[in-house]
């Protein structure tokens, strides 16, 4: 995982609500046994039509989409199954970061997991967001981790709150694992003492 | 008298046994709690890059004795006339060979596809015995809800997660907050555990449970089946909760009784006496509660494109504008039109094309029972296809036993093998695109039975129904005649 600290992107909006893991990759794309190549098929059904042309008013088939790392969607983003192949296909189309109102428990848990940072905002700096987008769509908007902080383009900002352990590991880039591992002492402590 | 901050919740006594602590942690930073999970349930969709993980990193599965794997998703279910079953695409056979593949070479039980004891994962953990009241319990997949029935902590996790508990049976946690859900009240006849569940996150809106595990109480919980009690925990995740548990108690010890990896003989009586401390003590503290009174539920059925939206079968369809919230009208619009049902029309009486009887919600014995009973000696509607797929080998060996798969070929319905099938469509089971089916899976999502398909979720009872009547239909004109 590539380290996370800073980004500077514009914002491409998809401000809906209960955007579930079913839209974001169908299920038919779950057979793969890797990781790779699911940003073509994200959100597939909205994405292309029954031929499998791209639909021109989808915004990922706009031609501006291209290297936007901020996606802005509504509450409950990513809700439905446990499929890690969400936030795959999300990373693999080149989001670094999802702002949201709310996130499904799971959906958090795997973004953060890999390299996918989930900001949670407030109702008012989602309308907030939203305005400033429908007036003006290529501002660029940056997100500091470092400093928990989202900077609007006129460079006011509002801080997110991001768990410090999974912060820790996104701006080193290591993985939760290596962590557990360190704790393979106490789980055999653990072990051993249930036995009894 | 225990002090109050004694007083624990179900979950917290699950939870607090069986967190790793590490004394010397000197705790300079937050960090997550480290769980020991006792029984890690695997399949072939969520588990192939967990494995190629290891295999990177040199690492072996830790325990594998408390690793089970079973392939569902994208298992088919129509026997062919070459081998036993007809693979969908190269893809899906190949996932399959591939995780029975991992089990063979990381030593873990696996019920693979040519096993008789195959099914979908959260039917099977139970039937066999090996989920049980206490344990941590985690799968790649989001209705490990289902195992919370057993008055386990059991959710679901992803493909991460799945690698870090092979390597070490354990997960980083954040401590969950709790839900009280208490359910009172008298069950109307036609009225299920489906019923229930679905008019309950119809009330709290499917982000109404995010970052809670729900404690399903009260008398009604008390009086269901171990069956019906898997249907409502199943669905917690459709609400937003991470999990959800109902206290173990007699229905549940008489249910694990005998299974086969439930404990034997004096060890049996020794968990039993353990199981029992497992409940909420009085004036434990909740972080929210609610009670619903379900004296006055009808059969519940879904109209829109998440399971929150769902009305009783007698409802009409909602109108947009009536919702105070902007986003939510917006929402609700964008699902009338997917689903092509106009402002004000009855649900019940519009046709459908398919009826789907199955899943890890209701694709149990005492679910095909339910269906059956309205089948027997009826017809299927002649324009709708109706698929049964009991949801392991071992249901499906009861319910011939009991000739329920007679019943349903005589009626006109397809009796298939056991497998995920048309919850999901990953395995060649799927409606076309704008299609109707009525379904006892658990996600109305667009496309979740096939691209541009059209699932309203059910009960079985009220899914045996409307296939006969071709349309929605009230199960309960059904019960009368
Ligand atoms: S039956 Fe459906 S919900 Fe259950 S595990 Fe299979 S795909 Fe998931």
């Amino acid at each position: 995982m590539e380290p996370f600290i800073k980004i500077k992107s514009r914002i491409a909006a998809l401000p809906l609500d209960n955007i579930d893991t079913d839209q974001i990759i169908p299920a038919r794309f779950l057979k793969i046994t890797d990781k790779k190549g699911l940003g073509n098929h994200l959100f597939a059904d909205w994405r292309y039509d029954q031929e499998g042309n791209p639909i021109p008013d989808f915004l990922l088939n706009q031609p501006e989409i291209d290297g936007v790392k901020i996606l802005l969607a509504g509450q409950n983003f990513g809700c439905g199954s446990s499929r890690e192949h969400a936030p795959w296909a999300l990373t693999d189309f080149g989001f670094q970061v999802i702002i949201a109102e709310s996130f499904g428990d799971i959906f958090r848990n795997n973004a953060l997991k890999n390299g996918l940072l989930p900001i949670q905002v407030d109702p008012e700096v989602h309308s907030q967001i939203k305005n400033l987008l429908n007036q003006n769509s290529s501002t660029q908007w940056t997100i500091d981790l470092e400093q928990q902080e989202l900077f609007f383009p006129d460079q006011s900002s509002v801080k997110f709150q991001v768990d410090p352990f999974s912060r820790t590991c996104l701006m080193n880039g290591v993985d939760e694992l290596g962590y557990l591992l360190t704790f393979l002492d106490k789980i055999v402590d653990y072990e051993s003492q249930k036995q009894k | 008298m225990m002090n109050d901050s004694k007083k624990q919740t179900l979950f917290e006594k699950i939870w607090n046994d069986h967190l790793v602590r590490d004394p010397s942690n000197s705790k300079q930073m937050q960090v997550p709690e480290v769980l020991y999970i006792d029984l890690h349930l695997i399949h072939e969709v969520t588990s192939p890059q967990a494995f190629s993980g290891l295999r990177d990193r040199g690492l072996a599965v830790r325990r594998p004795d408390r690793t089970i794997a079973t392939v569902d998703h994208a298992i088919p279910t129509k026997p062919s006339q070459k081998g036993r079953l007809e693979f969908a695409d190269d893809l899906c056979r190949k996932q399959i060979a591939q995780l029975e593949e991992n089990a063979r070479q990381f030593g873990i039980t696996a019920y693979g596809a040519e096993n008789n004891q195959n099914g979908v994962v959260h039917v099977v953990g139970p039937e066999l015995g090996y989920t049980q009241p206490g344990m941590t319990i985690v799968c790649g997949d989001s209705h490990t809800s289902t195992h919370g029935a057993f008055g386990a902590l059991a959710f679901g996790i992803g493909t991460s997660e799945v690698e870090h508990v092979l390597a070490t049976q354990c997960l980083l946690q954040y401590k969950p907050r709790t839900f009280e859900v208490r359910i009172e009240g008298k069950l109307n006849p036609g009225v299920t555990a489906k019923d229930i569940i679905l008019a309950f996150i119809n009330r709290i809106g499917v982000h109404g449970g995010t970052g809670f595990v729900i404690e399903y109480r009260g008398s009604v919980i008390q009086a269901l089946s171990m069956e019906e009690r898997m249907t409502i925990c199943n669905m917690s995740i459709e609400a937003g909760a991470r999990a959800g548990m109902i206290a173990p108690d007699e229905t549940t010890f008489a249910y694990l009784a005998g299974r086969p990896n439930a404990p034997k003989g004096e060890k049996w009586e020794e968990a039993v006496q353990k199981w029992k401390n497992l409940r909420s003590d009085d004036g434990a503290i909740f972080d929210r509660s609610i009670t619903l009174d379900i004296s006055n539920l009808e059969p519940m059925i879904t109209f829109g494109t998440n399971p929150g939206m769902g009305i009783p079968v007698t409802g009409r369809i909602p109108n947009p504008d009536d919702s105070s919230e902007t986003s939510q009208k917006n929402a609700l619009k964008k699902s009338l039109e997917y689903m092509g049902f106009q402002v004000g029309e009855k649900i019940s009486g519009h046709p459908i094309d398919a009826v789907f009887i199955g899943s890890c919600t209701n694709g149990r014995l005492s679910d095909l029972r339910e269906a059956a009973s309205i089948l027997r000696n009826r017809k299927v509607a002649d324009s709708v296809r109706v698929l049964v797929v009991p949801g392991s080998q071992q249901v499906k060996r009861q319910a011939e036993a009991e000739g329920l798969d007679q019943i349903f070929i005589s009626a006109g319905a397809e009796w298939r093998e056991p497998g995920c099938s048309m919850c999901i469509a990953m395995n060649g089971d799927q409606i076309e695109p704008g299609q109707y089916a009525v379904s006892t899976s658990n996600r109305n999502f667009e496309g979740r039975q096939g691209k541009g398909g059209r699932t309203l979720l059910a009960s079985p009872l009220t899914a045996a129904a409307s296939a006969i009547a071709g349309c929605v239909a009230d199960v309960r004109t059904f019960l009368e005649a």
